[in-house]
């Protein structure tokens, strides 16, 4: 028998490592530093969730949406209301489409304000991180005025959104956003131009522009090889179409790209919520049918009708009609689509999420390929990846 | 594009359903139908976003196993559906959508559908070792096993599930209009006695 020599090592990376970005197991195989092939091992944080869903009311499954790609919760309760609202063949009011539209870019400026910092801590640098945290911090507190909640904040329901904005909301939020910009512009200073941020991004991790479709490759990552691909202009939702925005794409697909898009993506987000806030106008928040959103608190101390409608939503639920749909909204990570499958109960006879992270993980064999183990860590940065969307 | 889907052999059924076109194929003409609806100039559907599959243990044909597809350039997205028995197996997707090849291992780790000529067709979401399909409609939400750290063995162990409480799946369902909007003794106000 002929001998063969190998002189590869295989190494373990995770699924308890800092740089893996939540619990991914990575079994590399090396030459010397060269990565010869990288394979991700996921799943260790599946908890089941479209298996949950079938068992619990339309309502009930929207929290399990914030749990999955727990740094942008809004933008998936975005797809799953889409969803079911189409199935139900309602159209939400006005002032809960701006509502969205506002609350999906604060949630976008949030992910790119965790990925950024997250990126850089990867490649070395810390203080981006202590700044963003505060701006986050900010921003959770505008999340925490509408719904209560921080993170997990169920605050997109099918039908329109939990409740209105408080007062003063408006003026609040403009006034944030006008000083924002100047944090963007800081956050550049530190890191756009540093030397050691570009030595270990520029040409790492190059995808190309047919690669990427053929991966399905969504968001920033598709954008990076210069698609100029977004799903809030070619398929706009809510109130997308009434705003103006550009949208930022790359030319090499490469870790550089990834992070200049994602902060060019942050500036339009600004834009798009102030347009959006000389636009909004008073109104109803959700449809005005108790077949499907709650009675006011005040209606259900004097009237029996609303008294039963408020009993029966939180039992039963609502029933939707019988029939699939897959809708897909542009969350900051990619296209984030659920699959709904309706039997004409109260319960969702399937519910498949189709999370942008899976496919872009999958590339990153493709990607790593001939960097070094250390690049490995870059190429996950960029690719924006988090455990609670892809492993679901 | 309608027009250029129903020249396509194998396809059944178009529908358009807003901005959404749902088709019915036969699995056997799989490679052919991904493979034209990809290369056609009208259609160009580049990108594979997702395969799944839909489970109804009383039918025949048991598996909804469902393509959604997008094309970048003519901005839309298509549903493709076809049929399969249990023990039926269908043809792998990997040589024409690389994006395959993770979904296809989704498919089989939760439904258990084998699809040929994958190239490394394994578990990818359930635990090393994991039997049983776990999205099925036949697997218990709460699954088989648990797992615990033993003290005394020094290592992570499985046990069959013990549940505390009796599971419940309250069937709350009741007809939403409650009793049928008619009282005995209608009929005689609109005078037809």
């Amino acid at each position: 028998m002929k001998e063969v020599e190998l002189n590869t090592t295989t190494i373990n990376f995770g699924p308890q490592h800092p740089a893996a970005h939540g619990v991914l197991r990575l079994v590399v195989e090396l030459e010397g530093e060269v990565v010869q092939r990288a394979e991700p091992h996921i799943g260790l944080l599946h908890r089941g969730t479209e298996k949950l869903i079938e068992y619990k009311t339309y309502l009930q499954a929207v929290p399990y949406f914030d749990r999955l790609d727990y740094v942008s919760p809004m933008c998936q309760e975005h797809a799953f209301a889409l969803a079911t609202e189409n199935l139900l063949g309602i159209n939400v009011p006005e002032r809960a489409k701006y509502i969205r539209v506002i609350f999906a870019e604060i949630t976008r400026i949030l992910n790119h304000l965790l990925n950024i910092p997250a990126y850089a801590a990867d490649i070395g640098a810390v203080t981006p991180f202590l700044w963003c945290f505060e701006e986050r911090e900010k921003l959770l507190e505008f999340h925490e005025a509408v719904s209560g909640a921080r993170f997990h904040a169920a605050y997109f329901r099918p039908g329109g959104v939990h409740q209105d904005m408080p007062e003063g909301m408006e003026e609040k939020l403009f006034e944030h956003f006008k000083t924002f910009p100047k944090f963007i512009d800081d956050l550049e200073s530190l890191l756009t131009n540093n030397r050691i941020l570009r030595q270990r991004s520029v040409d790492i991790g190059i995808i190309s522009k047919s690669e990427a479709i053929e991966w399905g490759c969504s968001g920033p990552v598709l954008r990076s090889t210069g698609v100029a691909w977004d799903l809030r202009r070619s398929q706009p939702y809510d109130a997308y179409d009434q705003v103006d925005f550009e949208v930022p794409v790359g030319k090499k697909g490469d870790c550089f790209d990834r992070y200049l898009v994602r902060i060019e993506e942050m500036r339009q987000s600004i834009s798009i919520i102030n347009q959006c806030l000389n636009k909004i106008k008073s109104g109803p928040i959700s449809v005005e049918d108790n077949k499907i959103t709650p009675p006011k608190r005040n209606q259900m101390k004097k009237s029996m009708e609303a008294l039963i409608h408020h009993f029966k939503l939180f039992t039963e639920g609502y029933r939707v009609p019988a029939g699939q749909i897959y809708s897909a909204v542009e969350a900051p990570k990619g296209e984030f689509g659920v699959y709904l499958v309706s039997d004409g109960s109260s319960k969702p006879y399937r519910c498949k999420i189709r999370a942008p992270g899976f496919a872009h993980l999958q590339t990153l064999d493709h990607l790593s390929k001939g960097h070094l183990m250390a690049d490995i860590a870059a190429i996950l940065g960029s690719l924006d990846i988090v455990f609670g969307e892809i492993d679901r | 594009m309608i027009k250029f889907l129903t020249k396509i052999d194998g396809i059944n059924n178009v529908l358009e359903n807003n901005n959404l076109l749902e088709i019915e194929f036969e699995k056997n003409n799989i490679i052919k139908i991904f493979n034209e609806l990809r290369d056609n100039t009208e259609l160009n559907f580049n990108q594979l976003l997702d395969i799944t599959a839909v489970d109804y243990p009383s039918r025949e044909f048991r598996f909804d196993l469902i393509y959604i597809l997008q094309s970048l350039t003519k901005n839309k997205k298509i549903i493709l559906k076809t049929f399969i028995k249990e023990k039926d197996n269908i043809e792998s997707l990997t040589n024409i959508h690389k994006s395959a090849d993770w979904y296809e291992r989704e498919c089989y780790d939760l439904f258990g559908i084998e699809f040929i000529n994958h190239p490394d067709l394994r578990r990818i979401m359930t635990d090393y070792n994991f039997e049983g399909y776990p999205l099925r409609k036949d697997f218990p939400l709460t699954g088989h096993t648990e797992v615990r750290y033993d003290d005394l063995e020094k290592k992570v162990i499985y046990e069959p599930v013990k549940l505390t409480q009796e599971f419940r799946n309250f069937d709350s369902e009741s007809p939403w209009e409650g009793m049928e909007n008619k009282l005995f003794g209608d009929e005689k106000s609109t005078g037809e006695n």
